[in-house]
């Protein structure tokens, strides 16, 4: 076990970032020219690299999967984006979002990156509403600000349910604007297959287009991975359908190690899963539970309407639990609650595997508040209610419609049902102050490295950290590389570790199409989603992550043995695409439950049943596991642990509560 | 609840790539439930072919929450299927009777050309992009955001206008394959908000001057994009941009 280099700055904590972008090395813009960096994935951390990247001067290559680089699974986030303005006036400051969000994570994050993320939060929302960005305004013309869990402030911009859909065409635009100038060129219907090194440098990727199945090679100076997250290794994720860890994984078996993969995170508020069809969870953010109470039926086995279950026999169990926060506790805090009600005989629906989120309080509050802005004189019940319901509408009409659409129920008329589901990946690839990965030159931005959410991302912080790493972080960082590259060449295409990355992406696409086996890539899929969800989804334990470890080993060989991919190589051939995303999910499943297995405490998104408080919450153990987990690939399924001590120096480590 | 009871004929357009022809098959499917959603069906459908040895059928999909634009079917001749204000995805099969013939093409466009089955190339709708559908702030020139207020009003607007979500439905359901529904919502997004005043008229110019040539057809004002758009963009954008456009012709050489 060998002790990782953070590359932390020297200094005062809040020093260290100002401190470091005067001293960092910097590349003339002539030089700038003659460098060239890839950057593989186009959503808010990829598109924002890019886009900035190119301004500066550099060539820049951008890939993507899908048809257009503005359809990355950024667009689905509905609900916000943090920022520490304190536009709201209630106290709320760079520290403040610093330290709420180390607490978040249950003090698994490194406090000189989260600070950094803090400080230039608010850089974010400027640069967004430069672009054009059409955020949430109050009628002074102002932006205005909502809640979101694990906070007592008010620091979340928004534009309607549909934040991601706009910060993400912002950064589009911005990434268009290059591409119309010449300075980025995108590839679109690419997938990178493997990374290449030369004497240990990142030096390029393989990728495939996916309309001809040609296997291309392209050179970089440097390679930026903003390739999201892994939470369809459950197969059921409110991820994309495409959504996957290749690329990261491919990292991985090129020696960028792999950090705490068992972090999961696990979104308490989702539509329950209808039945075995299912391709995909649906989100109802966050938001919703600043304007809705949670709640199940006192009595257990309770089949009467919500409507007609009375005030008195319903349990408010969060506000209960958590009286300080209420309906806003963190995201592991709630859904582990849920579960708990649920497994406990409470649960709801058909499946009764759903808690009930109702809006009926605040629609009547909107209403009252409405009903006195037009000077309506004791309004009736009815009319309250109408005039609350279009203010809700206005907050969130496209998120009612949306489970209205896929229910068949009215969320108007009847509390939603909803279930925790998973939802994002704190895990990823480890990655040093500058987000180089352990491979040099090797770069990981947004949800696809580990950095900042430590074992549990607070809401609103996805947008927040994807656009600071790629607008604001690695646009300074990757200087610090290439500063001293100048005299690096182009790597001519032919190069020996062109050819040779290439023939092993031949070969392995070669070995998938000829297995010529029984069972499609979703069958395995949906195996390895059950294993995932019922052995490292809300809670694990020893006895049966040990069993996964097995099941997992066992399906590897079933699947290399007996997957069916009709079709050839070289065409369009969607399964083959999935089927390459599943053998790493595969791999990556396993190192989960290795980490899982590790990690013998509570923390966050990673519930070890053994270890917890009296009352159930999580337990962790600060002695003996207060580091970052990175594992190293071997090869053959072997991992070997490297640690990353954190160090809490500016914030007192405690047990957190949210009582 | 997995299983249902729905059985149902399916006309598919297969088309093995951009050069060769195509044409519509026959599949049936069966035990289908109503709480799936279309792209769900499609997905027994693709699980029976290929266990057959047979190859699925491609069609463009990602999300399946309606955000992310790419699923992209014509179905019974409307893209997106039956339903207003929803994309394919969002589409569920409770809104067919058992025993219902469906036909599903691609959207058909000479500015879209058929890759494979249902998927077609929308590179156009990022060339349109690229040729001035932005505001020209590199990184680290904003200024704080709130110095710049913008009347609720307008905010709304554009709001309501950059809901766009670019799949091109508006394209497929016009019969001149017009783009100027998509095109007129990012021209009105930035028209509407101060940021965008500097570039108004060469934005709108660009943007158009890219639009043809991209082999869009006109608009004849028939608002089928209107009525099939699944984010409710207006035609009302269409007119703010025909009026810009003309507007362009006025203002002096610098500011065009």
């Amino acid at each position: 076990m060998s002790t990782l280099n953070s590359n932390i700055p020297a200094g005062e904590l809040t020093n260290k970032w100002t401190k470091y972008k005067s001293s960092v090395p910097l590349v003339n813009p002539a030089n700038k020219r003659n460098l060239e960096v890839i950057v593989v994935g186009s959503g808010l951390a990829g598109a924002s690299a890019a886009a900035t990247l190119a301004e500066m001067g550099y060539k820049v290559k951008c890939f993507c999967f899908q048809d257009s680089p503005r359809r990355a699974h950024s667009i689905a986030a509905q609900g916000g984006i943090n920022a520490a303005k304190n536009y709201q006036n209630d106290g709320d400051s760079t520290y403040r979002l610093f330290y709420d969000t180390i607490k978040g994570g249950d003090y698994r994050a490194r406090e000189a990156n989260v600070h950094r993320l803090a400080e230039v939060s608010s850089n974010i929302i400027d640069q967004c509403v430069a672009q054009g960005v059409p955020l949430a305004r109050e009628y002074g013309g102002l932006l205005d600000n909502r809640s979101f869990g694990g906070t007592q402030v008010q620091r979340t911009f928004y534009a309607a349910g549909q934040t991601g859909q706009q910060l993400l065409l912002g950064a589009y635009s911005a990434l268009e604007r290059q591409v119309g100038m010449g300075k980025v060129e995108m590839f679109t219907r690419h997938e990178m297959l493997e990374v290449v090194k030369v004497d240990g440098k990142a030096r390029g990727i393989i990728a495939r287009n996916l309309i001809t199945g040609e296997l291309e090679r392209h050179f970089g100076h440097a390679v930026v991975l903003a390739t999201g997250g892994y939470g369809n290794v459950f197969y059921l994720s409110t991820n994309a359908m495409g959504s996957n860890v290749t690329a990261a994984w491919k990292a991985n078996k090129q020696g960028a190690f792999f950090a705490n993969p068992c972090y999961t995170q696990i979104h308490p508020t989702c539509i329950p899963v209808s039945g075995d069809h299912q391709s995909k969870l649906t989100l109802m953010s966050e938001s919703l539970r600043n304007d809705g109470r949670i709640w199940v039926p006192k009595k257990k086995d309770d089949n009467r309407r919500a409507v007609d279950i009375p005030e008195e026999e319903r349990d408010y169990y969060l506000e209960r639990r958590y009286p300080a926060f209420g309906n806003l506790v963190p995201r592991d805090v709630a859904s582990r609650a849920a579960k708990e009600r649920c497994d406990a005989g409470y649960g709801v629906g058909a499946s009764k595997k759903a808690v009930y989120l109702d809006f009926t309080f605040n629609t009547e509050r909107y209403g009252k508040i409405e009903a006195n802005k037009n000077n309506i004189q004791n309004p009736d019940h009815a009319t309250i209610m109408r005039l609350g319901k279009e203010v809700v509408k206005e907050k969130y009409g496209n998120l009612f419609d949306m489970y209205k659409q896929i229910t068949g129920e009215d969320p108007y008329e009847t509390p939603m049902r909803i279930y925790p589901a998973v939802h994002y990946t704190m895990g990823g690839l480890w990655v040093d102050y500058n987000l180089m990965t352990t491979v040099p030159g090797l770069y990981c931005l947004g949800e696809a490295n580990f950095s900042d959410h430590g074992a549990n991302r607070l809401g609103a912080s996805a947008l927040m950290q994807g656009l600071a790493d790629g607008y604001f972080v690695l646009p300074y960082t990757i200087g610090d590389y290439l500063s001293k590259e100048l005299a690096t060449k182009a790597l001519p295409l032919d190069h020996p570790a062109f050819v040779e990355a290439e023939n092993k992406v031949k070969e392995t696409l070669d070995t998938l199409i000829n297995v010529k086996g029984t069972k499609s890539v979703d069958y395995f899929h949906k195996k390895l989603g059950l294993i995932m969800w019922d052995n490292c989804g809300m809670a694990r334990n020893e006895a049966g992550l040990k069993a996964s470890i097995a099941a997992i080993q066992q399906l590897k060989k079933d699947f290399w043995s007996d997957v069916l991919v009709p079709g050839t190589t070289d065409e369009l051939n969607t399964e083959l695409e999935k089927a390459l995303r599943v053998a790493d999910f595969i791999e990556l499943g396993e190192l989960m439950c290795i980490d899982a297995l590790n990690r013998n405490e509570s923390c966050g998104g990673h519930f070890r049943e053994e270890y917890q408080t009296e009352e159930g919450e999580a337990l962790r153990d600060d002695e003996k596991y207060a580091y970052v987990a990175a594992w190293e690939n071997k090869g053959d399924g072997e991992f070997t642990l490297h640690k990353e001590e954190l160090k809490f120096e500016n914030i007192k480590i405690a047990q957190r509560s949210y009582k | 609840m997995s299983t249902g009871n729905m059985n149902l004929t399916l006309k598919i357009w297969r088309q093995k790539n951009t050069k060769s022809k195509g044409e519509l098959v026959d599949y049936k499917v069966a035990n289908i439930s109503p709480d799936m959603s279309f792209l769900e069906m499609f997905d027994v459908l693709n699980e029976q072919l290929i266990t057959k040895g047979d190859q699925p059928i491609v069609f463009d999909h990602d999300c399946r929450e309606g955000i992310c634009g790419m699923c992209s079917m014509f179905i019974n001749g409307r893209p997106h299927g039956p339903k207003n204000g929803i994309t394919t995805c969002q589409l569920h099969m409770r809104s067919f009777k058992d025993g219902d013939t469906i036909t599903v093409e691609p959207w058909r466009a000479q500015a879209f050309p058929v890759i494979k089955d249902l998927t077609v190339d929308r590179s156009a709708f990022d060339r349109v992009i690229s040729a001035g559908g932005f505001i020209s702030v590199n990184t680290g020139n904003a200024q704080d955001a709130n110095n710049l207020p913008i009347p609720k009003a307008n905010a709304d607007a554009a709001f309501e206008a950059a809901a766009c979500i670019g799949c091109g439905a508006c394209v497929a359901t016009c019969k001149n394959a017009s783009a100027m529904l998509f095109v007129s919502a990012k021209v009105s997004q930035l028209a509407l908000l101060p940021q965008g005043q500097p570039e108004r008229y060469k934005r709108v110019q660009n943007m158009v001057a890219q639009m043809d040539a991209e082999g869009f057809g006109n608009c004849t004002n028939t608002g089928a994009c209107e009525a099939e758009c699944p984010k409710g963009i207006s035609l009302e954008n269409i007119a703010r941009m025909n009026r810009d456009y003309l507007s362009a012709k006025f203002v002096s050489q610098e500011e065009a």
